[in-house]
């Protein structure tokens, strides 16, 4: 019976042939637990839609009530504050995973032909991410959301010649108000879908160009295994253990990513003393807060995440195995991070004199490392093959 | 367009291709139009509201936020020293203090700091938006970037010596 009915189905629809071509998909068997985290990213995308829907039935998108349907969901809705907790912790998370997995990316340089065009369509999720996240904030309509969503809107204003009009727009008022709350909710509620078909045209390159590996080397027909059960597995370990850091902050310590003004309601009179946006923005509000001028500020920021998609071409060695056979890579890779977490200091810490100088440097450094990497990269390579290589890196050169 | 060779007046076919192209992509962006201006704020919004402030209420040194369609307005009760010491003081973007006030003794602008639109702290002297660090005098003159332009002055008129409507 099931027999037929399966090939009844499959004479009109591929439905054998995917299963088989996702179970089958063939993965190099050397990958670490740094490969975990893109399948883990699904994970929580699927957690934030189902605790989002639900979140949905609950909450009220109008400025009057906006405020007031949040404390509903946490105190009168059957396990409301579940659900609320683990949207907000989900909402860090989610950028916490997405970081590791493009921090494993540039690691590993597997951003390079022939997977340019992951590693494009993974840009363009991240920046939905930044959207849906940020419109998100806005619904509790507390201090924090306010501002942060006045400030966000008015970087516009350096459109040139329409600055003013597309501010308006955005908004749909002079100010934040209700027609901006109502459409972010109604955005908030759309995003998370056009993120999920841009998830499956990620896929598709995936499947496409294949897994890269820790050594970055083409690999024998015996070193690729079937993506079930072998990596069903390993993806199920890490989900594992990231439900375990994931209930820590949900129910121990749900509060600590949510900035305490935010349970103050929305006052359009009033500016909160010390306003930070969220922590997964911060190294790039620094950059914003560096540019002493509005329009070159709101460049550079721009920039700071749009110039990932440029590193196929920044990028000129053909050593395999990004940061693992190149040391100059590697210390450049490390000097990023570090310079990352300054940046963040420097956008979660009030203005002043000193941070901002500090500010300053790191954002130079920062544009510095993707600005000298074609050459450092060229001379390194010239270096390293002077030098000497593994045999399996230096037959893969030529 | 298709192949040129098994076609009866090629030219033709291409032409035809090319406006229904055109016509296809023009009556889309009209047809995209109303969806675009419906997030334009509504009349609703648009609507001049205007707010009447009673001056009485404000000793000198003192200053009041009033609201004026949803943003907030800084009302300044000057003294003399601060009105002397404001005609005098150059700043960022150089505008005569005369040039910002209708009666000296009362500064009218709109709260909202010029670079991004926090809503800057009444401070010794003037203004400072913990926001980004901007900081403006007691004629609300930026003196401290990053914000690059003066607080804005509204419309506003002396309907009597100590009542003024915005807007």
């Amino acid at each position: 019976m099931f027999k037929r009915t399966l090939a009844w189905i499959d004479q009109r629809f591929p439905l054998t042939h995917f299963v088989k071509d996702t179970a089958e998909y063939g993965t190099p068997r050397n990958l670490s637990y740094w490969w975990n985290f893109g399948s883990l990213a699904g994970v929580v995308l699927v957690l934030q839609l189902v605790t989002g829907i639900f979140l949905a039935m609950h909450y009220k998108a109008d400025i009057a009530t906006a405020f007031d349907s949040i404390q509903h969901i946490m105190r009168d809705v059957n396990y409301g504050w579940l659900l609320r907790y683990m949207h907000s912790t989900g909402a860090s998370a989610f950028f916490a995973i997405i970081y590791i997995h493009m921090a494993r990316t540039l690691f590993y340089g597997s951003y390079r032909a022939p997977r340019e065009l992951l590693w494009w369509t993974g840009q363009g999720l991240l920046l939905l991410l930044m959207a849906t996240a940020f419109m998100g904030y806005l619904l509790p309509w507390g201090q924090m959301s306010y501002w942060g969503a006045a400030v966000i809107t008015n970087l516009f204003r350096a459109t040139p010649f329409f600055g003013e009009q597309v501010v308006h727009w955005l908004r749909g008022d002079f100010q934040v108000g209700d027609a901006t709350l109502t459409r972010f909710y109604a955005l908030h509620f759309l995003f998370p879908f056009i993120i999920v078909g841009a998830v499956l045209v990620h896929l598709i390159a995936l499947h496409t160009v294949k897994s890269s590996n820790p050594s970055g080397l083409e690999l024998k027909q015996k070193d690729i295994i079937p993506f079930h059960p072998y990596f069903t597995i390993k993806d199920l370990v890490g989900v594992g253990a990231y439900l375990m850091v994931f209930s820590v902050f949900v129910f121990f310590v749900p509060n600590t990513l949510i900035e305490a003004a935010n349970n103050i309601p929305a006052n359009p009179m009033q500016t909160p003393a010390h306003i930070v946006p969220e922590w997964y923005f911060l190294p790039f509000y620094a950059i914003l807060r560096s540019v002493p001028d509005l329009a070159g500020g709101v460049v550079a920021m721009g920039l700071s995440v749009l110039i990932f998609a440029a590193l196929p071409y920044l990028d000129r060695s053909r050593i395999s195995g990004g940061a693992v056979y190149r040391p100059v890579y590697r210390a450049m890779f490390f000097v990023f991070l570090v310079n990352m977490v300054v940046l963040g200091y420097v956008g979660a810490v009030p203005p002043t004199d000193r941070t901002i100088i500090i500010g300053q440097v790191a954002t130079l450094v920062y544009f510095g490392t993707f600005l000298f990497l074609p050459f450092v990269s060229k001379k390194e390579e010239a270096f390293l093959i002077k030098r000497g290589l593994p045999p399996a890196v230096m037959d893969s050169l030529k | 367009m298709s192949g040129k060779d098994n076609v009866v007046n090629p030219e033709r076919r291409n032409f035809l291709g090319t406006v229904t192209t055109v016509a296809g992509v023009g009556g889309a962006a009209v047809a995209a139009w109303p969806f675009v201006n419906s997030m334009n704020p509504s009349g609703d919004v648009l609507s001049n509201a205007t707010t009447e402030v009673d001056l009485k209420n404000i000793p000198e040194g003192g200053m009041h936020t009033v609201a004026w369609q949803g943003k907030p307005v800084f009302i300044l009760h000057r003294n003399a020293e601060e009105i002397k010491k404001m005609q005098e003081l150059s700043t960022i973007e150089p505008v005569a203090d005369e040039k910002r006030v209708q009666d000296p003794k009362w500064l009218v602008v709109v709260g909202i700091c010029t670079h991004l639109g926090c809503v800057p702290n009444r401070a010794e002297n003037g203004w400072k938006c913990a926001c980004h660090g901007s900081q403006y005098d007691d004629s609300g003159r930026v003196t401290h970037g990053p914000a690059p332009h003066n607080l804005e002055v509204p419309p506003y008129k002396f309907v009597s010596a100590d009542k003024i409507v915005i807007g």
